[in-house]
């Protein structure tokens, strides 16, 4: 008797026990801390670019050519003397942007895509995985140097080209996490009940498939972001005169000799950043699976 | 064995024919009329009639795609517009420089990663096991081209131990050729090495757990025959496959890894090519990689069934 007047008590807590333990966990994270301050500072640093009280990124100074470290160059300047201080400041906003944006492409397309896939299964999930199969033979950072090739070099060409090279890997996974879904109870249930295709979706689906696709796309960020400067490192993305952190080590590759921290600083912070969100995704991995490895 | 090969060959068909209508499909991504672009600035109307002719383009898209991708079987993906030359048979040049670079890199990576990750595995939790974590974590944050930059800096400007870049074939000076690739492959390698670390990290985790591990370790074993017969042995199953699709992550490194070190590769050879706006052998190469790609996946499924019994009596 008391243990069936328990049962409700115990499913509440089994019930709440998987949020719970996920915060716990994520607040624990040495990785995901360092990695979410990482990322924050870069965020705020990029956000705060038009007040900070720096130099104007593109404003040429040929008296100031490469000049190290100063107390008026923090960080020197460059080939035409540029301050690199602000040039890093503003290109961390084009990096960003490219790794978030690229990203949401990424996760828009794919993400629809993956649970059409993983939901009506048949000649829909073939035709979708034999086309995802064909867009993931391609090395990613091939097919992003030929698709912005072929649509021009420019920083918005860069991020539809990387969000288009990294959708495949969304489909994969949601149709994954969806066919594993639709094998629960609740989504039997759900049928039992006679909620509609477009409402199982909605509000049983997606909400059960979010937390691998937002692991997969913290770290597809640090893969992005890492893409755009590999793209705008070869000329294919940020045009000049506007900064970027791989058009910027792009120069800085001439005058290694000369001014070696042209190229010391836009590399460290590419590496940072993308270390935050490795750090981030790692974090949110460990805290969401429940397989301790 | 050969009846998997001849399924997984036969549902690779249909992949091969979508990577060849997007490496097709392509080319109409591209702003403007390329016969334009062909035709000169006088653009002759009758230069511009002749091209179009020649090229197939008054001819509707499918036929356009039919005629493009059966040159493409008998080995004909068109002629580079920079150099005269075949696609295939510049690839074909280009190739042997690529492949020494990713074979060089991936024995660099075998060496640093699988001891690191069977290490970091055994001292599991402990300082060991964190630093072995954080530096496969910087090897796979660090930009390789950055890498690359920041090496020549030291090794070559300052220290004066290593060429900054070029290229030596093997055949000519094979002493001088490793040398000069050596800086290259171990940029290279870096980022496979950190990839391969945490496979096998997490492979040998697996395997530790595992009874026979155990049994092994209570027959009186020493902890290095355990570790090496017993459990590496049995982690090489997923290593060996990963290492497979690494492929992929080699050629795309290479691309900026040759231009760093101004090395005359396969990946040299598609920036080139994309900044030439030599379309055709931009397109030969995505082709090419993407079926090189899904023979690697097959080779990888393979050596899988290869190496675990299990799998070869399903």
């Amino acid at each position: 008797m008391t243990a069936t007047a328990e049962l409700p008590v115990q499913q509440d807590a089994v019930a709440a026990k998987p949020q719970s333990r996920f915060r716990k966990k994520l607040t624990s994270s040495r990785s995901a801390f360092f990695g979410g301050i990482l990322v924050l500072f870069f965020v705020v640093v990029a956000l705060l670019a038009p007040i900070l009280p720096i130099a104007d990124p593109i404003a040429t100074d040929w008296l100031a050519v490469r000049k190290p470290p100063t107390s008026a160059h923090p960080f020197g300047t460059d080939e035409i003397g540029r301050d690199m201080l602000s040039r890093m400041i503003w290109g961390a906003r084009a990096s960003l942007l490219a790794g978030v944006i690229s990203v949401a492409i990424a996760v828009l397309l794919g993400v629809p895509f993956g649970v059409l896939a993983g939901y009506c299964r048949g000649w829909t999930d073939t035709v979708i995985s034999r086309f995802t199969e064909a867009l993931l033979a391609a090395p990613f950072l091939i097919l992003a140097i030929a698709l912005a090739a072929f649509m021009g070099p420019s920083l918005r060409n860069v991020m539809i080209a990387i969000g288009l090279s990294a959708m495949p890997l969304f489909i994969r996974i949601a149709r994954g996490q969806t066919m594993a879904v639709m094998t629960e109870d609740y989504i039997e249930s759900a049928r039992a009940i006679g909620i509609g295709h477009g409402a199982m979706v909605w509000r049983y689906i997606l909400p059960n498939i979010f937390p691998p696709i937002l692991i997969q796309a913290t770290l597809t960020i640090a893969t992005a972001i890492i893409a755009e400067a590999s793209l705008s490192f070869l000329g294919l993305g940020q045009q000049p005169p506007a900064p970027s952190w791989g058009s910027m080590l792009n120069t800085a590759k001439n005058f290694l000799e000369q001014a070696p921290w042209m190229a010391l600083y836009p590399g460290a912070s590419i590496f940072l950043v993308v270390l935050g969100f490795n750090l981030l995704g790692d974090g949110l991995r460990d805290a969401l699976d429940p397989r301790e490895i | 064995m050969l009846t998997f090969l001849g399924r997984r060959f036969l549902i690779a068909i249909p992949t091969i024919i979508l990577i060849s209508i997007f490496v097709f499909g392509m080319q109409k991504l591209l702003p403007g009329d390329p016969v334009l672009a062909m035709a000169g600035e006088e653009r002759d109307p009758e230069v511009i009639a002749f091209l179009r002719e020649k090229y197939h383009l008054n001819d509707p898209i499918a036929v356009q795609y039919f005629s493009w991708i059966s040159n493409a079987l008998r080995g004909d993906l068109g002629i580079s517009l920079r150099t005269n030359q075949p696609v295939l048979e510049l690839i074909g040049q280009k190739l042997p420089v690529t492949i020494q670079l990713a074979t060089m890199a991936l024995v660099i990576a075998l060496f640093i990663g699988i001891p690191a990750g069977v290490l970091s595995a055994y001292k599991k939790g402990t300082w060991v096991d964190w630093l072995a974590n954080i530096i496969a974590l910087s090897g796979l944050s660090i930009p390789n081209f950055w890498l690359g930059i920041m090496l020549i800096l030291l090794v070559s400007v300052n220290l004066g131990w290593l060429p900054a870049s070029g290229y030596r074939p093997l055949t000519e000076d094979f002493w001088l050729s490793i040398k000069t690739m050596l800086m290259p492959a171990f940029v290279l390698g870096t980022g496979l090495a950190a990839t391969l670390m945490r496979h096998t990290r997490s492979a040998m985790l697996g395997v530790l757990r595992s009874d026979y591990v155990r049994t092994a370790r209570a027959k009186g074993m020493s902890e290095a025959t355990v570790l090496v017969n017993h459990a590496l042995r049995n982690a090489m199953v997923p290593i060996v496959t990963v290492t497979t699709l690494l492929f992929g992550e080699l050629l795309a490194g290479a691309v900026l890894t040759e231009q760093i070190f101004t090395i005359p590769g396969f990946g040299k050879l598609v920036v080139d090519a994309v900044f030439n706006r030599d379309y055709a052998v931009v397109q030969g190469i995505v082709l090419c990689t993407g079926v090189a790609f899904i023979f690697m996946n097959i080779l990888a499924d393979a050596a899988y069934r290869v190496l675990n019994p299990r799998m070869r009596d399903k």
